[in-house]
Parts: C-alpha cells; sequence; structure tokens
C-alpha cells in the first residue's frame, strides 16, 4: 500500500497530477467543441502559432501568460474569421495563420543567437516542473472555461451546429466565436506546460471523439470527454510515475487505448446488433 | 394593410454579376406564398435577404415597415434545406427543437418550465413527441422537416421561412408537410417558402412567386402558371397540364425519350425467388 501511496510524499507529484486533471478535463471539455467544429488540427496548429508568441514575449519581456496567450487568441480569431468570411476551409486557415506564427518564433530564435533559455519544457511538456503559481493558472483557467461554456450553453451549442442558422434565430455568433477562440488560446496556455505542444493536440481530440463514439446525445458528450479527459490525466500522470515514461505522453497513450477500447465496443455492438436483424429477417 | 415583408428595389450579387435584380415584393400577414424557379433563380439568396443574414446591393428590406438595414429579422422562424444539416451531429430531437427558444430562454444551461411546455406543445403539435429522445439521423425525412419546423415554431414567429421544406422527400411526405403548412397558415401564420415542386405548389398553395433574377409574375396558381410565364421563369419547353381542376407542369421532352437517348438498354430481370430459403414466402413483385 506504501509503494501505491508512494508518489504522492512529494509535492511536485501532487501539483502535477492536480494540474494534469484539471488540464485533461479541460482539453476534454473544449475539444468536444473542436471536433463538432472540424477543427480537430486546430489544437495542433495554435499550440505551434502559441509557441511563436511565447518567442516574442521571452524577446520582448513581456509576461509569458499574456504575450503568448494574446497571440493564440488573436491567431484563433483570425482562423475564425477566415473561415467564416472566406472560401478557405478550416484546414487550410489552420495551416496559414499557425505555420507563419510558428515560423516568427523559429525566425527570432535563429536571429537572437543569444537565447538562453530552453524551449524544450513548451514543446514536449514538463509536468515535474509545475510550480505553484502554475497550478494556480490553471485552476484559474479551469474555471473561466467552465463558467463562460455554462453560461454560454445554449449559444455555444447552436452554433457549433449551425452558425449560420443560429444567428437568424438571435445568437450572436461573431461574440460566440470570440469567447471559443479566449478560452481555447487560454485552455492552450494552460496545457503547454503540461502537455507541451506536441501532445496538446491529442489530448483535446482523443477524449471528444472516444465520447462521440460512445453517445449521440450533445450533452452527455460534454460529460463523458471531460470525465475522460480529466481521469486519464490522473491516471496516466499516476502510471508515469511508475512507468518511469515522459506523462504527456503517457496520458496521451492512455487516452488512445481508451479510444481503441471504446471503437473496439461500439463495433461489436454494432455487429451484434447487425446479426440480431439478420436472424428476425 | 402594412406588409409584413417588403423589398423595395432590391439588387443582390455575390460577385459583380447580380444574383438578384430590382425585386419588388409584399407579404402580407397571413399570407401563404412560394418562391419558385430554377436552380440559380436566387431564391435562398431572396430567402436570406429577408432573414438577414444577407444585404442587399441596393434597395432596401423592411420587416412590419421597419428597415432591417444590416439587423437581422425581428420574429423569424427559419426552416433551412436538409441537405445543409450536418446529421452526424450529436443532437436529439429534443435538443434541436429547443435552439429555437435560444433568443427567449434564460442565462441557464437547461430549458425552463415555460420552454419544457412549450417544447411539449410543439412535439405534440406536430406529430413527434415519441421521438423527442431519438437522435436526428434516425428519423425519416419527413419526421426531420418536422423537427426543425417544430424548431421554428418555438421561437414564436411571426414569418416562417423555409427553404425547399419538399425536397429529398416521398410525395406522400411531401404532400403531408404542406398540409401542416396550411394548417399553421389558417391559424394565421405568414409562410414563405422556396420549392421546386411546381405541381404541390399549384395544389397547396394559394399564392406564387415566379423568380429568375427578377420576379417574373406572381398571383395565385391558376394565373401563374401558364406556358408563357414558365417558359419565360425556366428558359425551357414547359407543359401545363389542367385536368378535373387541377393544374400540372411538367417540362416538355426535347423531342426524344429514354429510347432516343439509350437505343439499346440492359434489360433488367425479375430474380426467381426460392421460396424454401425465406419460410416459403415470397417477396411481392409486379411484373409486367
Amino acid at each position: 500500500m506504501d509503494v501505491l501511496l508512494q508518489p504522492f510524499q512529494f509535492e511536485f507529484f501532487r501539483n502535477g497530477t492536480l494540474t494534469a486533471g484539471l488540464v485533461g478535463g479541460l482539453c476534454g471539455l473544449i475539444g468536444v467543441y473542436i471536433v463538432l467544429r472540424g477543427m480537430s488540427y486546430i489544437g495542433h496548429g495554435l499550440s505551434h502559432a502559441i509557441f511563436g508568441g511565447a518567442v516574442v514575449s521571452f524577446v520582448m519581456a513581456w509576461n509569458f501568460y499574456l504575450g503568448a496567450g494574446l497571440w493564440g487568441f488573436i491567431a484563433a480569431v483570425l482562423i475564425n474569421q477566415t473561415v467564416r468570411r472566406t472560401k478557405i476551409s478550416a484546414d487550410a486557415a489552420i495551416g496559414v495563420i499557425t505555420t507563419a506564427s510558428f515560423a516568427v518564433g523559429v525566425a527570432l530564435i535563429s536571429r537572437y543567437r543569444r537565447f538562453t533559455r530552453s524551449f524544450d519544457a513548451a514543446l514536449f511538456g514538463n509536468v515535474l516542473g509545475v510550480q505553484p503559481e502554475d497550478v494556480w493558472v490553471v485552476v484559474g483557467v479551469t474555471l473561466m472555461v467552465v463558467v463562460v461554456i455554462f453560461f454560454l450553453y445554449k449559444q455555444m451549442l447552436f452554433t457549433t451546429f449551425d452558425a449560420e442558422v443560429a444567428r437568424v434565430y438571435g445568437v450572436k455568433t461573431a461574440w460566440i466565436d470570440a469567447f471559443f477562440a479566449l478560452i481555447l488560446a487560454a485552455a492552450l496556455i494552460a496545457s503547454m506546460q503540461i502537455l507541451g505542444v506536441t501532445l496538446i493536440a491529442a489530448a483535446l481530440v482523443i477524449p471528444a471523439i472516444t465520447a462521440r463514439l460512445l453517445t449521440d446525445s450533445f450533452n452527455r458528450m460534454i460529460l463523458v470527454s471531460t470525465a475522460i479527459g480529466a481521469l486519464s490525466g490522473l491516471v496516466g500522470m499516476y502510471l508515469s510515475y511508475f512507468l518511469d515514461v515522459a506523462s504527456g505522453a503517457t496520458i496521451v497513450l492512455l487516452q488512445a487505448a481508451l479510444f481503441v477500447i471504446a471503437l473496439a465496443i461500439t463495433s461489436l455492438q454494432k455487429r451484434a446488433a447487425r446479426r440480431l436483424m439478420h436472424t428476425h429477417i | 394593410m402594412q406588409p409584413l415583408v417588403e423589398l423595395n428595389y432590391i439588387t443582390f450579387g455575390y460577385g459583380a454579376e447580380p444574383v438578384l435584380e430590382d425585386i419588388c415584393l409584399h407579404l402580407h400577414p397571413g399570407q401563404f406564398a412560394a418562391l419558385v424557379g430554377p436552380s440559380g433563380a436566387g431564391k435562398t439568396s431572396l430567402l436570406k435577404l429577408i432573414l438577414g443574414t444577407l444585404q442587399p446591393t441596393r434597395g432596401e428590406v423592411c420587416i412590419h415597415g421597419e428597415a432591417l438595414n444590416g439587423r437581422l429579422a425581428p420574429r423569424v422562424g427559419y426552416v433551412p434545406q436538409l441537405e445543409t444539416v450536418d446529421w452526424n451531429f450529436p443532437v436529439t430531437v429534443e435538443q434541436v427543437v429547443l435552439m429555437g427558444r435560444v433568443r427567449r430562454s434564460g442565462i441557464w444551461p437547461w430549458p425552463s418550465a415555460d420552454d419544457k411546455r412549450r417544447l411539449r406543445d410543439a412535439l405534440e403539435r406536430l406529430d413527434i413527441r415519441h421521438l423527442s429522445r431519438r437522435h436526428i439521423r434516425d428519423l425519416s425525412g419527413g419526421q426531420q422537416q418536422r423537427v426543425f419546423l417544430a424548431r421554428a415554431l418555438m421561437a414564436e414567429p411571426d414569418l416562417l421561412a423555409l427553404d425547399e421544406p419538399t425536397t429529398g422527400v416521398d410525395m406522400h411526405t411531401a404532400e403531408n408537410m404542406l398540409h401542416m403548412l396550411a394548417d399553421l397558415n389558417r391559424q394565421g401564420m405568414t409562410i414563405l417558402m422556396t420549392t421546386h415542386d411546381l405541381n404541390a405548389a399549384a395544389a397547396h398553395l394559394p399564392w406564387v412567386i415566379c423568380l429568375n433574377r427578377r420576379v417574373i409574375a406572381q398571383g395565385s396558381p391558376e394565373d401563374i402558371f401558364t406556358v408563357d410565364i414558365l417558359n419565360e421563369t425556366y428558359r425551357g419547353d414547359m407543359l401545363v397540364i389542367r385536368q378535373d381542376g387541377m393544374l400540372f407542369v411538367q417540362q416538355r421532352p426535347h423531342g426524344h425519350t429514354y429510347r432516343d437517348l439509350v437505343p439499346h438498354p440492359v434489360p433488367g430481370e425479375v430474380p426467381a425467388v426460392r421460396r424454401e430459403k425465406n419460410d416459403g414466402r415470397v417477396a411481392p413483385t409486379i411484373s409486367v
């Protein structure tokens, strides 16, 4: 028993587990809207864009959260507006805007060779290096996202389902898109330290598509996706300690395993239903 | 009488070429009208100009005598084309219908007691209450149309705008839909719908507007469905048949039938049914 509780003796592990659970749930919650908007690639792209913002913040000596957050928010707004106002599809808009933003970061790093700061944590995540202030940032962002989604639930559902018709019915879709860009950028900034740029996309998409396989109801999809994200964050973090594997990778691999299980279960259910139908004919 | 919808010299285009030109149209409270015309005639654009989601390049749209000037039309229930709906989106009938209350319900994410009462009434009115927990993909075309009509009614609209409500459903379902709309119209609802089904429009709608970039003609089907007007609207060779007090419209085949187009068609075959494999039952097939 002592062995099982051993990792909780360390403060860094307690901080890491709490933030991993919150970030997992946060990504699971927002991921539902991302997947249903057909923007699965946005997590990957925007996290790269934020990397560009992080480098700019460092060069300009701005606060990381403010600089990178603002950068990510502007990139998300630009993507939304490009998709809504032009013939350009979501994947193409994400590709152009986020890679250009990432390139800004790379260009600045190569230009200012006096860089001393390592961006490894931003790229690959470093949950064990989570400081108490990072925990507060994650808690604050999680609360903000939950409050925004709670009070804009109906409007966000309608906008995600059919933005043009939602406008006709009085939903201020431009504001909803702006709020969505804000919570997405905030969630990515909060998740970067834990999962890293490279794994955020998976944490946003996998719980949502797993939940989609399991339910046809939007309300349930929100709950299931959030639960999968949070649980895999907590359990993945715990397992990573014993397996001695990077925590971000463990969390994502656990989510991928849950997706495979859900896929297998739903495929078997479909096959059984088809067989039942044939026996009745 | 003050028109509910007024279109004054509307011109609209997506690029340099106008899709609609000098459209003048009045729709009075309680009217039930169909917008007909070929694909690309500007029917959906006209509907969206009335809704306020598109802005005219010239002219003005007034609702209840007030110019929209870039605003959205108030109190409109809109039923989009079924083909524009994302059928894989995880929503139940109940959730879709409740979307119609989005402007009127409170800040809480769950429906109020009043929303629930209106939901029950709308579902019962359209006979889909038993489907409330079903996913929208699992419904027939007619049931899907009713779901979106119920959503429109939840908005307590003055005007119901429907984009091709009879497209993609069988004749019987289309007929039921039009009867349902006629019922709503009898109760005072103003309805404007686009349709390609000229025969259904002739049989069920009291007012028809022929559109092809401009308004070609408008009036009762008896007055409007003439060869001259329809030829001008559809730029084709139309045939109008009047029989037993009914109107039938058909495009005249271009001097040939399938026998001219496919001189040596591959014949079909009625399969020999193996009785023993189907408990002695035989699939009913009428061979001529």
